[in-house]
């Protein structure tokens, strides 16, 4: 899960990392009412899950409320690069010195955590990355002994952060190793931490994603949850519990396991289509699960053909077909469906399917023929 | 021959009272599986069909003999439970479960690393392994695997495994062993560990490889195919339309040295005189064709 800004913030803080006095905002009023709170001059900030927002006019100065009033006003509802701002971040401007960056991520190829930190903060790092690569100081952290003040002080010095502010980098960095250990994020970023001419190191920005996986010991997280970033299909699909991603096209895709999932998009793909979305519907293929996957693909007005494409391991070939001819009792389908069911006892899936056959639901026993067939049947319906 | 299992590896299923526990080993045992125990805190002396359950893997280990574990487990006891089973002895562990925290996963796989060098960890949310006719570990319904080799199967995915061993058995090609690697951030067994081990095994000939797009794995693989890998292999990498993946922010970018495409990790792998094909149909093909032409 990705945190938007001021709730990467909110995670932070609870960590001790010090990040500046702000608040929420929804409406332009609000956005006056918490830059007063917070003193002017202030920053107003989109809250979208994108990078560029600065560029795309999403992040402003402002030193009176009128000022506020104009920016707020402008950034609310402005589409950046797809995402439309719903919500404001407005928090009271830093004095800037100095800008740095500091990460923590997991370095899957070493299978060890990587502590990352640069002088050269507040631009974008995987430039930084690509130009002056010696700018950046990387630690590699063992995770089953853990991150050290000793290691945190080399690491500033190594990444030439000014002498004066080391020692306040040092105690972020200790919070920071904190909040993404103790606090099971995949990534914790601050970009930029910055240096204050009064002679203080906090967090400006705070970019955090968190492993879903430890939701379960995490109940703090619920109210960080908000599926507004999602598009309507993929909404759908998440209250029911199904792992869909949604392209451009105009194919459906249902298939039972991610491999193959992402293999049938490829092979659509191959013979001239494209897909409209990615959905496995994991190894069950029940009814139940079957009707939820149709009636995702349904509400997508894109889609002029649907293709079915499971392969029985364990689960078998009658089972699956029982499965979709239910489904199909269940949901009124708009578009055209072809299945391949492939696997164990294939033969007696497609002796059931046999029943709904016809123009509208056709069976072929191999990925590709049925591949073709789709796309033939979503270009006549075009 | 086959990698890592055969007929005489004796399986400890941890967690055979559950749900998948009881379904998957029973499946295993049906298969031919030598499964002689099971470990359950609190069930210790009694027993799922035959099989006796124990409270300890040390107590299991004693009694048995066992040196394969298979953890079927939920998320939040599956790190303890690989460990108890390394620190048991247990030199190859197999984890299905999926949902594993990804900092217990770098804490395992690290603490094994440098406490239990001798335990290979396959997995997490991984199908499993399965060296046909001889010991199937895992989920893969073993019915759709031909034994006898010569090819070696191993992959990041679990369905598109069965495709493979589904495409090859309709061709009459035998497999020694098939590895599901699985797809988690911290894999224990990784594509190297698999394609050095078909490398020193004799009766594999020629070796199946299917990846997914997302981190370098692949890429390293292609590294190590160009130095270490005489036999022929045949790779299919899902996902070449694949929306370019923003998961791991900027940091994640930068570690991976690469973006992780289908089509970078494609190039990589045909550098390396990998065969590349463009879908598990024609990875099916493309191996009966090798194996005819093996002399």
């Amino acid at each position: 899960m990705d945190l938007f800004e001021y709730q990467g913030k909110q995670y932070f803080a609870r960590f001790g990392i010090p990040v500046s006095a702000g608040g929420i905002a929804d409406t332009v009023d609000q956005a006056v009412v918490e830059a007063d709170k917070a003193g002017y001059p202030v920053v107003v900030k989109a809250q979208v899950q994108v990078g560029g927002r600065g560029k795309a006019g999403g992040i402003k100065l402002a030193s009176n409320a009128d000022e506020v009033r104009t920016h707020a006003g402008n950034i609310l509802g402005l589409d950046i690069k797809g995402h439309v701002v719903h919500r404001l971040w407005v928090e009271h401007a830093s004095d800037i010195s100095k800008e740095y960056y500091a990460s923590f991520t997991l370095d899957r190829g070493a299978k060890k955590y990587l502590g990352m930190v640069s002088a050269k903060g507040g631009v974008d790092i995987e430039e930084v990355a690509e130009t002056d690569p010696d700018a950046i100081a990387r630690i590699h952290i063992d995770p089953a002994i853990g991150f050290t003040e000793d290691q945190a002080r080399e690491l500033v010095e190594e990444a030439n952060i000014d002498p004066e502010a080391r020692d306040g980098a040092i105690g972020i960095l200790l919070n920071l190793y904190r909040a993404y250990v103790e606090g099971d994020a995949d990534l914790v970023e601050i970009n930029p931490l910055i240096y204050t001419p009064d002679g203080r190191v906090h967090a400006l920005d705070a970019k955090v994603t968190l492993d879903d996986n430890a939701a379960y010991r995490h109940p703090e997280w619920d109210e960080f949850r908000d599926i507004d970033e999602l598009d309507e299909r993929e909404r759908l699909a998440k209250s029911k519990g199904l792992q869909y991603v949604g392209l451009d096209g105009f194919v459906g895709i249902i298939a039972n396991g991610a491999g193959l999932a992402m293999s049938t998009c490829d092979v659509v793909n191959q013979v001239g289509g494209k897909p409209a979305n990615f959905l496995d519907i994991g190894g069950g293929a029940n009814a139940e699960v079957m009707a939820n996957a149709l009636e995702v693909i349904n509400s997508d007005p894109e889609v002029r053909a649907i293709f079915i494409n499971i392969f029985g391991g364990i689960t078998r070939g009658e089972e699956v077909a029982n499965g979709i001819v239910t489904a199909l009792g269940r949901v009124h389908i708009a578009a055209p469906i072809v299945i391949r069911l492939d696997g164990t006892n294939a033969e007696e899936g497609r002796e059931i399917l046999k029943q709904v056959e016809g123009d509208r639901f056709i069976s072929l026993p191999t990925m590709l023929e049925a591949a073709r067939k789709v796309v033939s049947l979503a270009g006549e319906s075009k | 021959m086959s990698i890592f299992v055969d007929q005489k590896t004796k399986v400890v299923v941890q967690g055979l009272t559950g749900g998948q526990g009881r379904f998957h080993g029973l499946r295993n045992k049906a298969y031919g599986t030598q499964v002689v125990a099971g470990v359950v805190p609190g069930k210790g002396g009694t027993d799922v069909e035959g099989i006796p359950v124990f409270n300890t893997m040390a107590e299991a280990v004693a009694a048995t003999g066992a040196d394969a574990s298979f953890v079927s487990v939920p998320p939040r006891f599956a790190s303890d439970a690989i460990l108890e089973a390394a620190d048991a002895g247990i030199a190859f562990v197999v984890c299905i479960t999926e949902g594993i925290p990804a900092h217990d996963e770098a804490r395992v796989f690290n603490t094994l690393a440098s406490h239990h060098p001798n335990t290979r960890l396959l997995g997490p949310n991984c199908p499993g392994i399965i060296s046909p006719g001889k010991c199937n570990i895992g989920i893969t319904a073993g019915e759709i695997a031909l034994a006898g080799g010569p090819v070696g199967i191993v992959s990041r995915s679990g369905t598109l495994t069965y495709q493979a061993l589904y495409e090859l058995k309709q061709m009459g090609v035998g497999v020694t062993t098939c590895v599901g690697i699985g797809g988690d951030p911290v894999p224990g067994t990784n594509f190297i560990d698999c394609l050095g081990a078909f490398e020193s095994d004799p009766e594999t000939r020629a070796i199946i490889m299917i990846g997914e797009i997302g981190g370098s794995e692949e890429e390293k693989a292609a590294d190590f195919i160009t130095h270490a890998v005489s036999k022929p292999v045949v790779a299919y990498i899902a996902g070449v339309t694949a929306p370019a993946g923003k998961k791991m922010g900027h940091a994640g970018a930068i570690i991976s040295g690469s973006k992780g495409t289908a089509q970078a990790k494609n190039a990589a792998l045909t550098a390396a005189g990998v065969q590349v094909v463009q879908n598990p149909t024609e990875a099916g093909e493309a191996m009966a064709e090798v194996v005819k032409n093996l002399s």
